[in-house]
């Protein structure tokens, strides 16, 4: 716990204290903290044992089983290739693979600058635009290998442009 | 906002919103009314920029007094959205994008005109379609159970929900006895909207006879079905019409707290859904002693935070409890035990949607629709190998072939109709002789695989069977939680072999190896995610044997998938030796002189990445 | 509580309605293999599929661990379709176990290898790629291999009930669960307390005792004077390891093996046990008069010591400052027993059987001098036993060596069951407080293996009040009042495990399907068992208080001086630390 910043203690403080009078409030209070913070680290998860009483153990049993939990922090950019069934079928994993193959990262994996994550994600719901994929909040409807590379030159160029 | 406490105030304020809704879409005011759709999909490819850019031209032209641009929920085909639709007149333009709105304005708009571009081309007659309900892909739909409202209302509108009669069911329900609430469900027919389609009545029932102070419904919302999105347009379409189911159930069982269990990945869905609540609040129609009777009901929200697992209903429990989401053995069932170990009823989000027209309209009424063995409607997320991808419903009993060719507008590209795999993960594959099948409960398990919660994901010749067993049999393996042993090891040992028989090293031992454990697995699993997780395999090793035979015996995949019994082969005949390829190959393995000799794969180099293939405009490279 | 009607196997019983499936086919005399149950209502996951049964009308087949019976259910363990089920999710677990069975320290206990043989597993069924292991053995009382882990989730529970602390939680999801403390971290940088409660439940060997037998081999190799010392728990359980009932009593044949595994001397800690007496009681008098806080709390269970400094550092003044009694023995080995027999300490090489792993951390420290070398269990002596061949039943009855440190009274025997130390140091308390010995010797009031118990016992007059807990999660609100100066009581025992040594971690294990001559309801009553050896040990001795034994009386006169003279606190106590933030606090 010696490890966070004052600040962060007093906003996950303040995270925990929103769900008092919920029952078993955990997930929301991890969520709020994935959303704000982008991962949970143990140190986090130690401070929001001390304040809800959940052993650290049951907590980081949570984080690890749901897949929107991370314990590392995530890429300033997002890449999440949808794998649902109606995205496979229209060759997700090839787009997926290209991705993988220009960023020279595994699935899961963020690049050493930390710019970019890629995901997998588990149908984003826009099957009609299969196979999509999403760029943080952007979805890129119908993507097919060639276009890969012109997104990560959209990133990049957006980054360097911030 | 006026406060709604009293039946009276309900049936004034009903009775005032429709003649609203009327007027406007009628045109009654002397308005024209632009619709633009809100749903995900549109949302994604940036409706709400159309409806800026709309907002802006009616200041530009000074249009104040002649329309008015209003967001609906979602029209549900998708894969032809974003869409403008024009009131009246019901004209609907299809994949609109932000620099169309102008045209609309100025031709449909001020002009009267339609704008022809715009208009649905059917996929098999090629004809232009100007009015939604001539549209094929709605004439055989019945759009106005569970989707009610969703192609027509505000979703984030009381007024417009009030004016498609949300809460009229609710209010009859609040003069009936709980039992006869039950009964009258019962009777409809209504099934579980979410797999196993366990009759909903009888899982009321079971709570209702519980002695307990507390007692919880949960709506769940935790739709990890890959390539299914029915719950989460019906909570963007209508956030009202579930609530209003959900308060029903809580009613009829006794429960004054209801949860809806929404995955995180449906922002829009919580979003709405939480402005329905605040809603409601503020105007008493959640709290206490709603419209004036005794029944106090209030709605919490928690998120999902991606498990597929939690859909399983033990699962969800301990999730929304705070624990890792795996499934509690049964008994107890949560109808005695459930959410802190209170009886609990968990309904689906569709099957909730379907409860407030069952109250309204009476059992008799529901129950006309549908099968003997089903009744009312299904959604549906028709999607992959289909014209007319989107979110359909149909009264139960159509069949597949409807679903498929005259819903969906057939197989693109001239190809050729595989299977249509419904159920998702827990599902399994039919077939052309499967296609005059019709949609019901029992109808589709009879014939291998089942209802599920409403993918129907459509494969054609491209598509490898095999491939698709290790696609599923992989979602399951990330997925399952790993707390039963037959689920955690044996759904890795059925992608182990099934990867074997990919790679081109599989045996005929293998296949029976893999039916033999698929069958162990799914009798053995602790939880309905196991229990179904080998249907994929299943069903595709019963209908698609010779096609894992050719990738055993000949080492050929078919439908040219599986990388590693694939070549990449070029045309010398068509090639024109332009270099193309050798350029796009991130592996160097193609050679040959520019202009000089045809190019050449070395498949040794090959990394079977495709890149040549999609890079060849002359299509002289194949996949053999 | 009712009573049902059932068939199994076509067979009529009546049983009672609170059973599981699994618990009437026990106690109708039905073997159904389980693996990731335990206790009732402890670890009822239904996960590991070992126990299906078919009950008609069920939908599919029924993890018997988990299901209730009811009337007229119709049970079938032996269809068809149920051996293969069985066999099937034995087959599967196996496929993702590391089977060097030949070398696994868990020999002869081993729950799995006892269903695999019982469903009839064939071999390379379902091989395929394993599970990443992990095994840790940087802590020294524990070790964890993952490679054996069958994830039934026992030592999740046994963790966060017995202690509630939930060291041990699973992680990860699917096939790369795991159950770890957290980040995979190991017991040594955990705040783990070492008590071994975890150990006693894993049906594999993934959780194991660090074991020390190499070091004390070592030790004879190297021709050291090898001293052994034993602890009262142990006499309650060892014989269980040769096939002896739960509940025989141990203690001769125990002293007649260690005689003939060479050791230099053979003692009893109960000896040990009798001088933490005199050293506690002072202490308690000491603290009565004034001289620091009260209520004054134990110290001889290290497991509540790591406890104390991990959770609750804030009450360390109102621990005792006494060592554990295998530690004052061990420091009195070193120096008296060595100045008398003119020994050089460098030479003596002390071993500690203990029914606890946290001892094997104990006597590691750094608050502690090297008064003990090693530390074997319970079940390491009984390898030891095998080892060299010792036919137990075949043994004679003997006792410890008579060597200065050779007689013990009846108080030190009972320090191995909850309740024990406090009853000794009343019955030496009473006699120094009110100059009499207390005439019924026990006081029953603290006696029984409930988690918390209270009494006031009357002092010719004074009442003191006391208190007795074992489980640190029963301990837990004691502890608060402690903390927040509200505790009504004088003197507390806190043991780490629950029901005190005679459960230690360190002790035989307990598990049913292993013990076919058992009552099925053993886990319900083993610890009343091994407790009433414990007492008739005691109620044997000529000797009943830790004040009269003669070889105490002779150490404090020819040695110590007074119970609390600075030799006596040099030798025989110890600090603790506020801070362990910094682990692992091992030499």
């Amino acid at each position: 716990m010696t490890h966070l910043q004052p600040s962060a203690v007093k906003q996950i403080t303040e995270i925990c204290n929103r769900y008092k009078d919920e029952p078993t409030p955990l997930m929301m209070i991890l969520s709020d903290i994935q959303k704000e913070y982008g991962y949970i680290p143990p140190e986090v998860q130690e401070l929001v044992s001390s304040l809800t009483g959940v052993p650290v153990s049951e907590i980081y049993g949570v984080v690890t089983f749901y897949s929107f939990f991370s314990l590392t922090p995530k890429g300033k950019y997002v890449i999440g290739v949808c794998l649902g069934t109606a995205c496979y079928v229209k060759g997700a994993q090839l787009v997926l693979d290209k991705f993988s193959e220009l960023l020279g990262i595994e699935p899961g994996q963020t690049t050493e600058d930390g710019l970019i994550t890629l995901d997998i994600l588990r149908c984003v719901g826009a099957c009609a635009l299969a196979p999509a994929v999403r760029v943080n909040d952007k979805v890129h409807p119908q993507v097919k290998p060639s276009m890969c590379q012109t997104i990560i030159d959209e990133i990049k160029k957006a980054e360097v442009s911030a | 906002m006026e406060k709604i406490t009293s039946e009276a105030q309900l049936q004034e304020r009903i009775s005032h919103c429709s003649a609203c809704l009327q007027a406007k879409y009628e045109g009654k005011d002397g308005k024209k009314a632009i619709v633009v759709c809100g749903g995900t999909g549109c949302l994604s490819s940036d409706s709400e920029g159309i409806i800026e850019e709309f907002e802006k031209l009616i200041k530009e032209y000074h249009l104040e007094d002649k329309c008015t641009v209003n967001v609906v929920g979602c029209f549900g085909f998708c894969s032809m959205g974003p869409f403008v639709k024009v009131f009246p007149g019901e004209t609907l333009y299809t994949k609109v994008k932000v620099s169309d709105a102008k045209e609309i304005i100025e031709k449909d708009i001020i002009g009267g005109e339609i704008v022809e571009r715009l208009l649905f081309t059917d996929p098999v007659t090629k004809e232009k379609v100007a009015a939604q309900k001539d549209i094929n892909f709605y004439k055989l739909q019945k759009r106005d159970i569970a989707l009610k409202g969703n192609d027509h209302i505000d979703p984030e509108s009381l007024d417009e929900a009030l004016a498609y009669d949300t809460f009229v069911g609710l209010n009859r329900a609040l003069h009936m006895t709980q039992q006869e609430v039950i009964d009258e469900v019962s009777k409809s027919g209504l099934r579980g909207r979410g797999g196993a389609g366990f009759p909903t009545g009888r899982k009321w029932q079971f709570a209702y006879n519980e002695q307990n102070e507390e007692k919880y419904i949960i709506c769940n919302g935790d739709e990890g079905d890959p390539g299914a999105f029915m719950d989460r347009s019906i909570v963007e379409g209508n956030p009202f019409n579930v609530i209003e189911g959900m308060m029903i159930a809580g009613y009829a069982i006794g429960a004054k707290n209801g949860y809806f269990y929404i995955r995180a990945e449906y922002p829009v869905a919580v979003e709405r859904l939480q402005k329905a609540i605040k809603i409601l609040e503020d105007v008493g129609l959640l709290g206490d002693h709603i419209l004036g009777t005794d029944f106090s009901f209030r709605c919490h929200i928690r998120l999902g935070a991606g498990a597929f697992v939690c859909g399983e209903e033990t699962a969800l429990l301990n999730s929304i409890e705070g624990k890792r989401g795996m499934p509690r053995p049964r008994p107890p069932f949560p109808a005695v035990k459930g959410l802190w170990d209170k009886p609990t009823v968990i309904n689906n989000v569709e099957t909730l949607a379907n409860v407030p027209y069952i109250l309204k309209e009476g059992w008799e009424k529901y129950a006309a629709i549908g099968t003997d063995d089903s009744k009312g409607t299904k959604v549906f997320a028709l999607g992959g190998k289909v014209n007319n991808i989107g979110l359909v419903e149909v009264p139960m009993g159509t069949t597949l072939r409807q679903l498929i060719y005259d819903i969906g507008g057939g197989i693109p590209d001239g190809k050729k109709f595989k299977a249509i795999q419904t159920g998702g993960p827990s599902g399994g594959c039919l077939t052309e002789a499967d296609l005059d099948t019709p949609i019901d409960y029992g109808s589709l398990v009879a014939r291998g695989s089942m209802m599920g919660s409403g993918g129907a994901i459509v494969m054609d010749e491209d598509n490898c069977m095999v491939d698709v067993a290790k696609f599923y049999m992989t979602f399951i393996c990330d997925e399952s939680c790993g707390k039963c042993s037959p689920c955690r090891i044996g759904t890795k040992r059925l992608l182990e072999i099934l990867t074997k028989i990919t790679d081109g090293r599989g045996t005929m031992q293998d296949l029976d190896d893999l039916e033999n454990l698929a069958r162990l697995v799914a009798q053995n699993s602790l939880c309905g995610l196991g229990q179904t997780a080998p249907n994929p395999i299943l069903s595709t090793l019963r209908s698609f044997r010779s096609e894992y035979e050719a990738h055993v015996i000949e080492q050929e995949c078919p439908a040219h998938v599986c990388k590693n019994l694939i070549k990449y082969w070029i045309d010398p005949e068509k090639c024109k030796k332009c270099s193309m390829c050798a350029r796009q190959c991130p592996a160097q393995a193609i050679t040959g002189e520019p202009g000089k000799t045809p190019f050449v794969i070395d498949s040794s180099k090959c990394i079977k990445c495709g890149a040549c293939l999609s890079g060849c405009r002359f299509g002289a490279i194949s996949k053999i | 509580m009712a009573l049902v009607n059932i068939s199994i196997e076509g067979q009529h019983y009546q049983v009672d309605d609170s059973l599981t499936v699994l618990e009437a086919c026990r106690e109708c005399g039905y073997n159904v293999p389980s693996l990731c149950s335990f206790h009732h209502d402890e670890c009822s996951l239904a996960s590991c599929r070992v126990c299906l049964v078919e009950v008609k009308g069920a939908k599919g087949l029924v993890a018997s661990c988990a299901y209730p019976v009811n009337e007229g259910m119709e049970i079938t363990i032996s269809s068809p379709k149920a051996v293969e089920a069985r066999r099937t999710s034995v087959e599967l677990i196996l496929s993702n176990h590391r089977k060097n069975c030949l070398q696994c320290p868990k020999e002869g206990h081993c729950e799995l290898l006892k269903v695999a043989e019982m469903v009839g597993a064939r071999d390379g069924m379902y091989e395929g790629e394993m599970s990443e292991a992990t095994l840790d053995e940087l802590a020294p009382a524990l070790v964890r291999d993952t490679s054996k882990c069958i994830l039934c989730g026992r030592c999740v529970e046994r963790c966060k009930k017995a202690q509630g602390i939930s060291i041990l939680g699973f992680e990860n999801r699917g096939f790369n669960t795991i159950v770890s403390p957290i980040e995979n971290r190991s017991f040594a940088t955990s705040p783990c307390i070492q008590c071994g409660q975890c150990v006693n439940v894993c049906p594999t060997g993934a959780l194991m005792e660090h074991s020390e037998i190499d070091k004390v081999d070592a030790a004879f190799k190297a021709g050291k004077k090898v001293i052994v010392q034993v602890a009262p728990a142990v006499r309650s359980a060892i014989a269980e390891e040769f096939g002896e009932p739960i509940g025989t009593n141990g203690t001769g044949k125990m002293f007649a093996a260690l005689h003939r595994l060479g050791f230099y001397r053979v003692f009893d800690t109960n000896f040990g046990a009798d001088l933490t007496i005199m050293e506690e009681a002072n202490e308690l008098l000491e603290r009565i008069k004034g001289k620091g806080v009260l209520p004054q709390i134990t110290s001889c269970s290290p497991g509540w010591i790591n406890y104390l400094e991990y959770y609750y550092p804030e009450i360390i003044p109102h621990v005792s400052t006494c060592k554990s009694p295998h530690m004052m023995q061990g420091a009195t080995i070193k120096s008296y027993f060595a100045e008398k027999h003119e020994i050089d300490p460098k030479d003596i090489f002390v071993v500690s059987i203990m029914p606890c792993v946290a001892k094997k951390y104990e006597r590691q420290r750094s608050q502690m001098p090297d008064d003990v070398d090693a530390v074997l269990t319970t079940r390491e002596l009984a390898k030891l036993i095998k080892r060299a061949g010792i036919n137990w039943n075949k043994l004679p009855e003997e006792g410890p060596d008579m060597d200065l440190l050779g007689e013990y009274s009846g108080a030190g025997v009972i320090f191995g069951v909850t309740g024990g130390v406090m009853e000794a140091a009343l019955r030496t308390a009473y006699y120094w407080m009110t100059g009499k010995e207390y005439a019924a010797i026990n006081f029953t009031e603290v006696r029984g293996l409930e988690g918390v118990k209270e009494a006031t016992v009357d002092f010719d007059g004074t009442p003191v009040s006391v208190a007795v807990t074992s489980g640190m999660k029963n301990a837990k609100p004691l502890l608060e009042q402690v903390k927040a100066g509200t505790s009504p009581y004088a003197f507390i025992e806190v043991m780490c495990c629950p029901g005190g040594c005679i459960n230690g971690g360190g002790q035989p294990y307990v598990h049913p399907l292993l013990l076919p001559d058992e009552e099925p309801d053993i886990l319900d009553t083993y610890c009343a068992k091994r407790s009433a050896v414990l007492y008739s040990e005691d109620e044997r001795q000529a000797v009943r208080q830790s004040h009269n034994n003669p070889d105490i009386q002779k150490l404090y006169s020819e040695y110590l001086g007074k119970p609390g003279s600075e030799k006596a606190e040099e030798l025989l106590h110890t600090s603790y630390v506020s801070d362990r933030a910094k682990w692992p606090d091992v030499k």
